[in-house]
């Protein structure tokens, strides 16, 4: 190793003070990762992709879906969801809305930022169409309904049978980096 | 052994110019430890200031808002001014006696690396007088209470934080190379005292999490001022985040401010109980697992926040065992005080103290490490009692005890040993009357960081402020002890402490300015 | 101070149940979780003392015999891996032995069999506000202990700090499920009778369940900084029979009613005032001061407010949507157009404020219905 790049020199040590403060921004991104492969932490996965079987008959076992409508730091946007409480079969594909009304006299940007409890449910919730997946303009005085399409997937775990999907509106007008979850 | 007495060099420059240029590392040392003094008392008006409201129920004397503010700045200059500055301060006055070498590797860094601090805090006190106030958002500045909901002063503590960071890097990598680098020949790294071990082993711990934390208040300052969404929801980030990567960095740096302090008490017990330390190999050994298993426990201040259970269960298994190693250098002390022949001047009585108040922070930290219990001790007056007497009898009284135990050889001079004596009680009495009494209240249910309580609380609450106003004000005794003795002390004897070891003691008392120019010859042990 | 060390001694040797008479300890709180959660504290405890009586009493002995003073000789060994083999084993045992059952009672805690009742848990700075999910009902649970005991004008009644307006009330024997989640910063929702803390956290929910034995009314408080008022914001929870909670959250329903009629009716100036300084105390004190002198430039004074002295319709507007840049909530999302038209009403007559206007709940009402 050359000498100047050893733990015993200025140079090393030096290097791994860089690289330390690298990984300190790579905690980041990990953590992320971390959630995603591991479904920790009731972060939901993006727009499901893949393709939903219509024929395949009812599933006999039935869950209960809550819906939870957040306002982040007291706006005063109405925010509602039409449905607290939805009993579906595993597999079934429903849709329900939530409403928004922007009650500012200017137009603003939203942003829905989803969590789901019990955390390990997260990653049975398939999202086929979610207002979260983009960023919302609503101009002044504006009210908007907002489907949002999904599925559980068949194979969660047989001790839960309900969860809850929390949404809160966050205003981002004056961010202009996409949301995008 | 021999060394050079003084010498060839001209003596320290006179004057004020003296202490702005000095690269020599008492000098530089003797900096570290008046200035970390003096952020002692900062940090303890601060403190005062807590207790003084805490006295009684009700708002009496400042608004919870300023309290805020009290609360948060007495931590960070306490970790950051006083414990961390103090430790710098021994290793440099020591390390380079302990190994025979003329000074640190890297002289002028040295120099660099103190005086960044003193323009680091005024930055940092100044925002006590700022518009919005000072942080007061806890030391431990959660997202998003320290970013959209933070006062100005913010961005003030960022670069706070970073310089100092910059100082505990820079000081760090001066020691780990100073010790790979400039021991005298034949000293193997098995030979190193104890205290030169620790502290070789808290500089790599430095020099790889202060980066972190360098990074996780650079993120706070771009959520603040440059629109990124690290720590908010909003914008896809996620203030769970901020608390893994400021605890990632933050608890090695707990054991960063107390694995020097391990140091100071490997080489204190044995001089006073003339034998040898029991068990050199097995105490490297454990040190280092401490600082390995340090990286790995992080979480464990995060219990309530959430977790998976795997998490939870990872994070508690790793807490415990921690236990291991830190009750392995505990018997081993007290192993090397079985059958020795004790006597107990002040920094044998401070080290006693450390190796018992620090246990029983110790034990309560194994109560918190219990996952469910923790439930109802996290964020409670609990954890208060435990970090404070792992780090005041803990920490301090280890500092206490290395000025006390070197002050004869740094200025040739003996401090009073019955003023010494006073001094040890009235802090021993002050420190349990202060730290004790809380873990009733946060058992009881009195949570931190509030500056009015329930009733039920209010007892204990003022037994505690005693004993801080006790503890205090004792201190002023240590400035008195220390002042008298450098000006007028009895002058000390070559060897002061007749048991002690070690080639600090070879060097002429007081220590001449220039030591070991040339490298002494070592005995075979 | 003695009859405490008598008590503080019989309460290291009796088992469990007396201590939680005393202040000292954890309560042993009134769920199946809350008790094995006491019991794996007290367990710990009692290792951790036996373990701190038999280190420092070797210590305490070997400094008494061991003293040069006392003409002891320094042997001079210097280690013994049989020893040290011997002493990080045993902690090793030990550890494994606590763990456990502290596995165990964690497990517990992660069960999501299907919860009888879901109430979602949202902290605000400095309040907690309670939906109960599929039910109409929600509420705000306020710091109830007058400002006159907090600035030592009176004395404090025995539920200093720890009283609320609201309660939550939830029936016993039933799983309860909480959805936590915040408002704006991280808070925490901790009481100790059912060991449950949880962070509150924005943009997130995490849950909790508990089964409450005991019918009671339980205190807790905010366990996270969020601020100024982070120790002002306390939690009551009122266990009680199925029957009265069902009796309870009918009512619940009905007043939220009742509140939209009394919008309606007539209010005279003396009862918008009188109502507007208890709403004003509660809900606006803490951050524009009780006299109305705010913290600036935070909090804008609203004596001498060009707002407050000005039209009325700006100034409604502004309570019920808020400035939320500057930190000022939508209240027409948290209060009745009744509290509102009070507080308006009361703020501008107050002070040095004597506009003689008087907003009424009908007006605000109206503002709410065409946004």
């Amino acid at each position: 190793m050359k000498s100047w790049l050893k733990p015993s020199s200025p140079g090393g040590l030096v290097l791994i003070v860089v690289l330390m403060f690298g990984f300190g921004f790579a905690l980041v991104p990990l953590y992320d990762v971390f959630c995603e492969v591991t479904g920790l932490n009731g972060k939901t996965k993006g727009a499901y992709q893949g393709q939903i079987n219509a024929q395949a008959a009812p599933s006999e076992r039935t869950i209960t879906v809550q819906f939870i409508a957040n306002r982040n730091d007291n706006l005063s946007w109405d925010f509602v969801a039409e449905e607290e409480e939805i009993k579906l079969s595993v597999g079934e594909r429903k849709q329900t809305h939530f409403s928004v009304n922007n009650t500012y006299d200017k137009a603003v940007v939203a942003q829905a930022i989803p969590s789901v409890s019990p955390p390990q449910a997260a990653d049975y919730l398939n999202k086929i169409e979610c207002f979260c997946f983009q960023r919302q303009p609503l101009e002044a005085g504006e009210a908007k309904q907002f489907p949002l399409v999904f599925f559980i997937d068949p194979a969660l775990p047989e001790d839960i049978s309900k969860l809850t999907l929390s949404y809160t509106l966050f205003d981002i007008s004056d961010r202009n980096s996409n949301g995008e979850d | 052994m021999s060394a050079h007495a003084e010498t060839l060099h001209h003596g320290p420059a006179k004057g004020i110019s003296r202490w702005i240029l000095t690269t020599n590392h008492k000098d530089i040392g003797t900096l570290y430890l008046v200035f970390s003094l003096i952020m002692l008392f900062i940090g303890g008006t601060m403190a005062f200031v807590i207790r003084a409201e805490l006295f009684q129920p009700g708002l009496q004397l400042v608004m919870p808002e300023f309290f805020n503010q009290m609360t948060t700045m007495h931590g960070l200059i306490m970790i950051f001014g006083a414990v961390m500055p103090a430790f710098v301060g021994l290793a440099n006055w020591q390390v380079p006696l302990m190994i025979g070498a003329p000074d640190m590797a890297l002289p002028r860094l040295n120099n660099f690396s103190f005086w960044i601090l003193p323009f680091a805090f005024t930055m940092l006190l100044s925002t006590l007088f700022m518009p919005g106030g000072a942080p007061d958002f806890g030391w431990t500045f959660y997202a998003p209470l320290s970013t959209t909901y933070a006062p100005p002063s913010v961005t003030f503590f960022v670069f706070a934080v970073h310089m100092m960071g910059i100082s505990s890097i820079l000081g760090a990598i001066n020691v780990i190379v100073t010790i790979f680098n400039m021991r005298a020949p034949g000293m193997k790294m098995m030979d190193l005292p104890l205290f030169v071990w620790s502290w070789l082993i808290t500089a790599f711990l430095l020099i790889a999490v202060m980066p972190v934390l360098a990074a996780v208040v650079t993120m706070v300052l771009m959520d603040v001022h440059f629109g990124t969404s690290f720590f908010s929801a909003g914008g896809g980030g996620d203030p769970v985040l901020f608390q893994h990567v400021f605890w990632f960095f933050a608890h090695p740096e707990v054991y960063i401010m107390v694995l020097p302090a391990f140091g100071v008490i490997s080489e204190i017990i044995p001089t006073f109980s003339r034998k040898p330390l029991f068990g050199y190999r097995a105490m490297v050994l454990a040190t280092i697992a401490i600082a390995f298993l340090s990286f790995i426990v992080w979480a464990h201040h995060m219990f309530t926040v959430g977790m998976p259970l795997t998490g939870e269960l990872f994070f508690m298994y790793t807490t415990m065992l921690i236990a291991v190693p830190t009750g392995v250098k505990v018997f081993n002390w007290i192993s090397t005080m079985f059958r020795g022949a004790m006597t107990f001047e002040t920094p044998m009585l401070f080290a006693i103290a450390f190796i018992v108040l620090f246990t029983i922070g110790g034990l309560s930290g194994l109560m918190l490490a219990i996952a469910p219990a923790d439930f109802q001790y996290h964020d409670t007056y609990f954890v208060v009692a435990h970090f404070h007497y792992v780090l005041v009898p803990g920490s301090v009284f280890g500092i206490i005890a290395a000025v006390y135990y070197w002050l004869p050889k740094w200025s040739g001079n003996m401090y009073d040993e019955k003023l010494g004596q006073w001094h040890f009680w009235l802090s021993f009495i002050g420190v349990n009357l202060t730290f004790f009494p809380m873990h009733f209240v946060g058992l009881a249910g009195m949570p931190r960081r509030i500056p009015d309580y329930a009733l039920q609380f209010a007892d204990f609450n003022m037994l505690t402020s005693l004993g801080a106003f006790l503890f205090g004000t004792t201190q002023l005794l240590f400035v008195y002890i220390l002042v008298k003795t450098v000006r007028s002390g009895k002058p000390a004897e070559q060897l002061p402490w007749e048991g002690a070891r070690g080639l600090e003691w070879s060097v002429p008392t007081p220590a001449p300015y220039h030591t070991f120019t040339t490298p002494p010859e070592l005995n075979k042990e | 101070m003695f009859r405490r060390l008598h008590l503080l001694c019989l309460a290291l040797v009796l088992p469990p149940a007396p201590l939680r008479a005393l202040e000292f300890n954890m309560p042993v709180g009134v769920t199946d979780t809350s008790q094995s959660i006491f019991n794996l504290h007290m367990t710990i405890f009692y290792i951790c003392l036996a373990i701190a009586v038999v280190v420092f009493g070797v210590m305490l002995w070997s400094i008494y015999h061991h003293r040069k003073s006392k003409g002891h000789e320094a042997a001079q060994f210097h280690g013994n891996i049989l020893v040290e083999v011997i002493w990080t084993t045993i902690p090793f045992l030990i550890l494994i032995a606590i763990a456990i059952p502290s596995t165990i009672t964690l497990k517990d805690l992660y069960d999501t069999t299907e919860s009888d009742i879901d109430i979602q848990v949202t902290g605000h700075q400095w309040k907690w506000h309670y939906k109960y999910i599929g039910e109409d009902v929600d509420f705000f649970s306020v710091l109830a202990t007058p400002r006159e005991e907090i600035e030592n004008r009176k004395k404090k009644n025995p539920n200093y700090l720890l009283e609320v307006d609201n309660p939550v009330v939830v029936p016993v024997h039933k799983k309860i499920r909480f959805l936590f989640t915040s408002n704006d910063v991280i808070h925490a929702w901790w009481v100790p009778d059912l060991a449950i803390k949880k962070d509150a956290i924005p943009g997130f929910i995490n849950e909790s369940w508990t089964r409450i034995n005991e019918p009671g009314l339980y205190r807790g408080q905010c366990a996270e900084l969020c601020g100024k008022h982070h120790a002002f914001m306390p939690i009551e929870l009122k266990a009680v029979s199925e029957a009265e909670y069902e009796t309870w959250l009918a009512e619940q329903k009905t007043a939220q009613e009742a509140a939209v009629a009394a919008a309606e009716k007539d209010w005279s100036m003396e009862e918008l005032m009188n109502t507007g300084a208890t709403v004003y105390e509660k809900n606006c004190a803490a951050c524009h001061q009780a006299d109305g002198s705010g913290m600036p430039p935070t909090f804008p004074p609203l004596d001498g407010s060009a707002i407050v002295q000005g039209e009325k319709i700006d100034h409604m507007k502004i309570v019920v949507n808020g400035r939320v840049e500057k930190g000022m909530p939508a209240f027409g999302k948290q209060l009745s157009a009744v509290d509102i038209a009070a507080a308006i009403t009361f703020e501008r007559n107050s002070w040095g404020n004597q506009t003689d206007d008087m907003v009424t709940p009908a007006e605000v009402q109206d503002l709410m219905d065409k946004q």
